[in-house]
């Protein structure tokens, strides 16, 4: 299946969906003025990957920032891999960098409304997991 | 001569603006247009100044989420002082700091009938506490959905959680239809 690769931009984060390899990977800040335009075609991703999935999704988040208008839609994001749960075991990486207790807390607060299960990772600057 | 006397008149303006700036340590001033290029503009300006001045990776996300959120507020809902509808969303946006805190504070026209809508939105904010903001912002997160103008209805709520204070506000009437809309956002340097 076609493979969506973005390089992050000061507005927008870099995006890995790429099923052969198995990476799933959103990473940087995330503002950009329309993240409808910017996340649709993600969301589209995950659902035709929903068709044919691989036995184990592991999604790794490394978010540095994000606005309100897009942790609206990375809740969608999570749902649309929540719907997929019973077809592959999917997992969510949630890594923050040290002291980004705020990058933190908001991964608890999807798990709190997500049926997927969160792993927290803590990152140096580089995104190097501790 | 008048011209010789006008110019005389904004040296004025400029250097009594220079002087209350220095006095109250505003790293930012900017009355115009406020688009996402603007917001990217300012907020790497402020976040360049906060590295220099060494404050901590904490304090600067959060000035810099605050900031993101306050020039988007503006972008999307200003309301015009014509009728019409396309243009422009402008505001003023000011930035200080203190010994203690910095000041996120940005103002813009809105419609008097949009006035209450806001107050109430915002006593219920300034109501909460940090595990009631998180509940507030869970449900909204959930029911809300990304309107036509690409906002989420989650910009106080992310304000008052992330600067940990009260948001301070103020309208000031402007016309029959119209008030200026004041929002201030304090982020604790400790």
């Amino acid at each position: 299946m076609e493979v969506i690769s973005i390089k992050g931009t000061d507005d927008t984060p870099s995006v890995t969906m790429d099923k052969d390899n198995g990476i799933f990977l959103i990473q940087g800040r995330s503002l950009p003025e329309d993240v409808t335009e910017f996340y649709g075609p993600i969301l589209n991703w995950i659902g035709e990957y929903g068709e044919d999935p691989n036995s184990e999704t592991v999604m790794t988040f490394k978010l540095e920032y994000f606005n309100t208008a897009s942790s609206k839609v990375l809740l969608d994001v999570l749902l649309k891999f929540e719907e997929l749960k019973d077809k592959t075991d999917v997992n969510i990486k949630w890594c923050y960098r040290e002291d980004e207790e705020d990058i933190m807390e908001a991964g608890q607060e999807y798990e709190d409304i997500v049926e997927l299960p969160f792993e927290y990772k803590e990152c140096d600057e580089d995104w190097n997991e501790k | 001569m008048a011209r010789i006397a006008a110019n005389q008149d904004f040296l004025e303006f400029a250097y009594q603006l220079y002087h209350t700036m220095q006095a109250n340590e505003i790293n930012l001033v900017y009355e115009g247009v406020v688009t996402q290029e603007i917001t990217k503009t300012f907020t790497a300006m402020t976040e360049k100044n906060m590295v220099k001045a060494e404050e901590s990776n904490q304090v600067q996300r959060k000035v810099f989420n605050v900031m993101v959120e306050c020039l988007q507020n503006i972008s999307k809902h200003a309301d015009p002082m014509t009728d019409d509808d396309d243009e422009e969303r402008r505001g003023i946006v000011l930035v200080s700091h203190g010994e203690e805190s910095y000041n996120v504070i940005t103002g813009n026209v809105v419609k008097r009938s949009k006035r209450e809508g806001l107050e109430k939105s915002l006593e219920h904010i300034n109501s909460l506490d940090k595990e009631g903001l998180s509940a507030l912002y869970k449900q909204q997160i959930k029911e809300g959905h990304i309107s036509e103008k690409g906002g989420a209805g989650l910009g106080f709520i992310d304000i008052a959680k992330k600067s940990g204070n009260k948001i301070d506000y103020q309208f000031k009437d402007l016309t029959d239809d119209l008030c200026f809309f004041i929002l201030i956002t304090t982020i604790s340097r400790n």
